[in-house]
């Protein structure tokens, strides 16, 4: 089973600066861990070491979050496009007032 | 060098402006290698807070993939800064997921909105220009 893998471009350059690879696998986390067979450089960039998915990288099949899904055991086809993007976050510190007493 | 049109800014800004009292967040979607920016992408801040944002994941899926159709790459974010200065927190610093990025920060402290854009790589931040002009006219 090969799945198409959509990279987000923090990682292109892992993958000789491809967008979109193909790995095989019939789970998420079989794909991902192949992935990361044929690209060494994407090891432990979304997988962690314990086997779980890295807490901030969002992975998507077709339009659906695997987390709200079975997460690294979601099933994927051959139809089915795997997307992987960093979670976006921050903020500001030290608003005023907020500020522990 | 990050190079915006007029309605892009105006769109960006606009998008901050209507989070208050919460940061507002979004995406840029563009040309990597010159760092024009195409189309801006509002998102919606899962983490609605005055102080903390977190771009809605599905928002950027979309955005990305609008993005890539368009034969363009998502290659910065902005967000708003209710009560402090245009630039990035040490948050905002060990969360940027991307040293390619533009990280865009707008400040609404004062009545007047300060645009100002960062690259953000290995925890160093540089300032960058800000180019606006009135029409696309990309390099």
């Amino acid at each position: 089973m090969s799945v198409t893998v959509h990279l987000p471009t923090v990682l292109r350059a892992h993958a000789g600066g491809a967008k979109d690879v193909t790995a095989d696998g019939t789970t998420v986390g079989e794909v991902l861990t192949s992935l990361a067979a044929e690209y060494p450089g994407l090891s432990g960039q979304v997988i962690n070491g314990d086997g779980t998915l890295h807490k901030f990288v969002n992975v998507y099949v077709n339009d659906d979050d695997v987390r709200y899904m079975s997460a690294l055991d979601t099933p994927v086809t051959d139809s089915d496009e795997v997307s992987i993007l960093p979670a976006v976050a921050g903020g500001a510190t030290d608003l005023p007032g907020t500020r522990p007493a | 060098m990050l190079r915006l049109t007029e309605a892009l800014h105006h769109q960006m800004v606009a998008h901050c402006l209507t989070g208050l009292p919460d940061e507002a967040c979004g995406l840029l979607g563009g040309n990597p290698e010159t760092g024009d920016v195409a189309t801006c992408y509002p998102a919606r801040n899962v983490a609605a807070s005055a102080k903390l944002y977190e771009v809605d994941p599905k928002d950027y899926l979309r955005a990305d993939r609008d993005a890539e159709a368009a034969g363009n790459s998502i290659i910065g974010v902005f967000h708003s800064h209710t009560h402090t200065e245009a630039y990035p927190s040490p948050t905002d610093v060990a969360q940027a997921p991307d040293p390619t990025w533009h990280y865009v920060l707008v400040s609404l402290r004062d009545i007047r909105p300060v645009v100002r854009s960062y690259r953000i790589e290995g925890g160093m931040i540089t300032e960058e220009p800000v180019t606006v002009s009135s029409q696309y006219n990309p390099q």
